[in-house]
């Protein structure tokens, strides 16, 4: 399975790379497409941090990794660069991994 | 003409290194979601494009079904092409440069080229490939240093690993959010996929919530 993923994920990222640079540039210049497509990475991503942060396998479970998250958010607020951002969330969730 | 790529090169460069760093990341959360070394390195070598490749791994942790990874994975891609679109009239290469171009148009590269604009064409050529080149070689290296670390150091969730995952996702995802209309997609994302995580098998929330894009973009605002 994981053999399928990564083929078939490598195959698709570099098929759609490829369409972008043969592609007639008219094909894609329709305003509704670009627009979903400019909102699609940003609903993607935020789901993933729910499903990564709070979630296992079905349920919303909130565990170290949401001490984590929430420092991730004070870091970010406060414009810090993206390792400290990072680094930071994993060692406060294992800080408070460790204490439970 | 001369110190006008030295600093494309330098901004490059940079970007490069800083960018690349995060293959450690991606290496350590790969190994701890099952992947081998090996598979690992495979990833970052010919997927490239790194929301994607924590998207295939991260939906497989989760215990997704394979066609979920996939697709999530494959839809975080799209923006490459339409990278692709902008970059390739740049360029102007031809055969297989063109597809090596084509594989190195990610976020990073194009947004060093696209910011080069003012300096030239010349400029905007060494900056894709600079940067493109330079991401390459250091996101593949990091990644094979991070899937070694994760092998050597065994349960994610002792040292972090497993909040570090969505805190790249919500780095990823911050700098995007640029009005007020954005964080509304985003904070509206966030709340359907918890809503319908008890009623979908795992994995399939992420890519479900690609439905807030499409409701929310079909209107013009």
């Amino acid at each position: 399975m994981r053999w399928l993923v990564l083929i078939a994920t490598s195959v698709l990222c570099l098929a759609i790379k490829i369409f972008g640079h043969y592609v007639p540039q008219r094909w894609l210049a329709n305003a509704r497409l670009q627009r979903i497509n400019a909102l699609i990475p940003i609903a993607l991503l935020s789901a993933l941090v729910v499903a990564e942060g709070v979630v296992q396998k079905t349920h919303v479970v909130l565990d170290h990794r949401l001490a984590g998250l929430a420092f991730a958010v004070v870091a970010l607020l406060a414009k810090a660069p993206f390792p400290v951002v990072v680094v930071g969330a994993a060692v406060t969730s294992a800080l408070v991994y460790h204490l439970h | 003409m001369a110190p006008l790529p030295r600093t494309t090169v330098r901004d490059a460069l940079s970007v490069s290194l800083t960018v690349g760093a995060y293959g450690v990341a991606f290496g350590a959360a790969s190994v701890a979601a099952g992947f081998s070394v090996l598979q690992s390195c495979l990833f970052s070598l010919f997927t490239f494009t790194g929301a994607s490749q924590f998207a295939a791994i991260g939906v497989v942790a989760s215990g997704g079904p394979a066609a979920s990874a996939i697709a999530t994975a494959a839809m975080l891609g799209t923006r490459n092409a339409l990278y692709g679109i902008q970059m390739a009239p740049l360029l102007r290469v031809r055969g297989l440069k063109r597809v090596a171009s084509a594989h190195l148009t990610i976020d990073e590269s194009t947004g060093v080229a696209l910011s080069q604009v003012p300096r030239g064409a010349e400029a905007v050529r060494v900056g894709f490939w600079v940067t493109g080149a330079g991401v390459f070689v250091f996101w593949n290296l990091f990644t094979l240093l991070g899937a070694l670390g994760a092998k050597a150091l065994g349960n994610p969730a002792s040292w972090g690993l497993d909040a570090a995952v969505p805190a790249v996702f919500l780095g990823l995802v911050w700098p995007r959010l640029e009005n007020t209309f954005l964080r509304v997609v985003a904070v509206t994302s966030m709340v359907f996929a918890i809503v319908i995580t008890p009623w979908l098998p795992a994995g399939l929330p992420i890519i479900a919530t690609a439905l807030v894009a499409v409701v929310l973009g079909w209107r013009t605002r």
